[in-house]
């Protein structure tokens, strides 16, 4: 953009009329932030000049981690990505080493897969929209109905997976146990009953006219500029791109299921945040086409070897549209046990490098908006 | 009309309201630690090492393979390996664990232990309120805290245990088969040497007498004693 470069020369020759440049520092323990992330901002009056993103303080050395132990071990690792989305980051993950190896998966461990990616996409779109709300002043309220739905799905992760959140649930080949019928069944109920929460949530807040005076026109994000960032996922979408890796990759059976992808027009924070609405109500048609067709058969390609894999010389990347974006895995393998190079291509970081850009010219407050609509994971951002 | 937005909103928080004096599926809450939820059967918290029987060192499942140890992601297993060994259920002789720690500040609770473990010694365990006052030894948990009874892992993992009983049952009965085959084979290789000794020579006797013997040891008594 050119405002940077201009206003930042202004402000560095001291230029008149621009009244006293202030230096705050948003973060780390700010709970706007989503997790300990701090943004170096500086204002003009209320107004925003300059903003620098400063994150690493959540770095866990994930990838050099992966890099020291098997195949095997870095799968529960990846559930501490993008901490509300263990199965899509399972996902990525396994698909990545089954390229590489060139790993073959069941039918039936595919519709398994799609049927917890897009539950996993539900809570987490409704929990994202609980906190963009929340962090408008809308305290408490939305974020509440919101976790409601959220602890039913997290209660079938539980239950199949033995896990809330830590799900560790896909294997290479295929997933870790089988579910069952009566499974199936409480995730046709459910599925069956969150509509009506969809509508009661989106009817909430959806022509209130104060969410549309603090959202719309805030954090415009053209274009041109989400596909020069590399910006992926639903805020790409909400810019007005129809890119979605379920529909252009076609990866695990996503070409079976009719659904469509919601576009944005204005690329604001108000597209952003119905884009997510709207894509939770095609991850539920996703989830009725997906339950209704699943057919019988193993979970696991027994071929497989978990323990000590080796798969042969070469390189993999394995992507998915995880519920932040395009979540990547790049493997490379010398032929030994562990990986020679492991690297996670997180949506929240990409996403987050255009935060400035969105935030030039803006009011300090509409800041934390236009954070809170970027969707971020610090687990995720900082690895 | 302005304020129309606000008041749909607001006519949606009344009914939520409202409805969780009604509505079971409105009011979800219980009050912890009077009420609780009922756990899945599938709940993980921490590994816990299985032992049969009533002595908790005599029916460890445990033969200190250490493959649990080596593929732990996080590294919070120890174990170190006995000098002698004692007779596992089938009866062949395994090495036990002299030591073996779980560092339960640093599992999480991902299950590849049991899933890696080829003896069914080490299993989840559903208890979760676990908090101590001391950090190092409190949360350092060693051989005697994590034996716990077969009839404790039907108790919380039923569906799982009962798979599991049934693979070791029949695993033991092919073991018992296969032992009471070598031990007639036996017999009969030395009865037929007993009835070709008398026509044949005689040192040959003395030479398939002591090879019958070390058959017979490890294969007929232990699984009796068990």
């Amino acid at each position: 953009m050119t405002g940077v470069a201009e206003l930042e020369r202004r402000v560095e020759a001291g230029e008149d009329g621009l009244g006293d440049i202030l230096e705050v520092s948003m973060g780390p323990h700010h709970p706007s932030t989503h997790g300990v992330f701090r943004m170096d901002v500086r204002l003009e009056g209320e107004k925003v000049v300059r903003l620098k993103p400063v994150f690493g303080y959540l770095h866990r050395n994930h990838e050099k981690i992966a890099e020291h132990g098997a195949y095997l071990a870095a799968i529960p690792y990846t559930d501490r990505l993008d901490y509300l989305n263990s199965m899509t980051n399972n996902w990525g993950y396994v698909l990545a080493v089954e390229k590489l190896a060139g790993i073959p998966v069941p039918e039936r461990a595919e519709y398994i897969r799609v049927i917890v990616a897009e539950l996993s996409r539900f809570q987490n779109h409704a929990g994202l929209v609980g906190f963009l709300l929340q962090d408008m002043g809308a305290s408490g309220t939305p974020l509440m109905y919101a976790f409601r739905e959220r602890e039913k799905i997290l209660d079938l992760f539980e239950s199949l997976s033995g896990a809330r959140m830590m799900c560790n649930y896909m294997r290479f080949g295929g997933l870790r146990v089988d579910c069952t019928p009566a499974w199936l069944e409480e995730v046709r109920q459910l599925v069956s009953g969150l509509p009506k929460f969809v509508d009661e949530f989106e009817a909430l807040l959806r022509g209130n006219e104060i969410l549309m005076a603090r959202t719309q026109g805030v954090g415009v994000l053209p274009r041109e500029l989400a596909i020069n960032a590399g910006v992926t996922g639903p805020m790409l979408r909400a810019s007005g791109v129809n890119y979605d890796i379920r529909k252009v990759d076609h990866y695990g059976v996503y070409d079976r299921f009719d659904f469509r992808v919601p576009l944005g027009d204005h690329g604001d924070v108000y597209d952003r945040y119905m884009m997510r609405i709207l894509e939770m109500r095609e991850s539920l048609k996703i989830l009725q086409q997906a339950v209704r067709d699943i057919p019988g058969g193993p979970i696991i390609d027994p071929k497989t070897r978990l323990r000590g894999l080796r798969p042969k010389a070469g390189e993999a990347y394995g992507r998915i549209e995880a519920p932040k974006g395009e979540l990547g895995f790049f493997l490379i393998s010398d032929g030994s046990t562990i990986p020679c190079r492991y690297r996670v291509r997180p949506p929240s970081m990409i996403n987050l490098t255009i935060l400035e850009d969105m935030c030039l010219g803006h009011n300090i407050a509409d800041v934390v908006v236009i954070l809170g609509s970027v969707d971020i994971v610090l687990g995720e951002v900082d690895r | 009309m302005f304020g129309e937005g606000i008041i749909q909103g607001l006519v949606e928080t009344a009914r939520n309201f409202f409805g969780s004096y009604v509505d079971k599926d409105r009011l979800v809450t219980v009050q912890y630690p009077e009420e609780r939820h009922q756990l899945p059967e599938a709940t993980r918290q921490f590994p816990f090492l299985l032992y049969d029987g009533a002595d908790p060192e005599a029916g460890l499942r445990c033969v200190s393979c250490q493959i649990c140890e080596k593929e732990c992601p996080p590294q919070c297993i120890h174990i170190e390996k006995s000098k002698d060994k004692k007779p596992d259920f089938v009866g062949k002789l395994q090495f036990y664990p002299a030591v073996f720690n779980i560092d339960v500040s640093t599992c999480m609770s991902c299950q590849i232990c049991v899933e890696v473990c080829p003896f069914d010694a080490i299993r989840m365990d559903n208890q979760f309120e676990l908090s101590t006052s001391n950090r190092f030894a409190g949360l350092l948990y060693t051989k005697p805290e994590l034996a716990k009874s077969n009839e404790y892992y039907r108790k919380i993992h039923p569906t799982e245990a009962a798979e599991c009983d049934e693979r070791r049952a029949k695993e033991a009965e092919e073991a018992k088969a296969k032992a009471a085959a070598a031990a007639a084979a036996s017999a009969a290789k030395a009865a037929q040497a007993a009835a070709t000794s008398p026509a044949g020579a005689a040192n040959g006797a003395s030479g398939n007498g002591t090879a019958s013997t070390p058959v017979e040891q490890p294969a007929g008594k232990k699984p009796v004693t068990q």
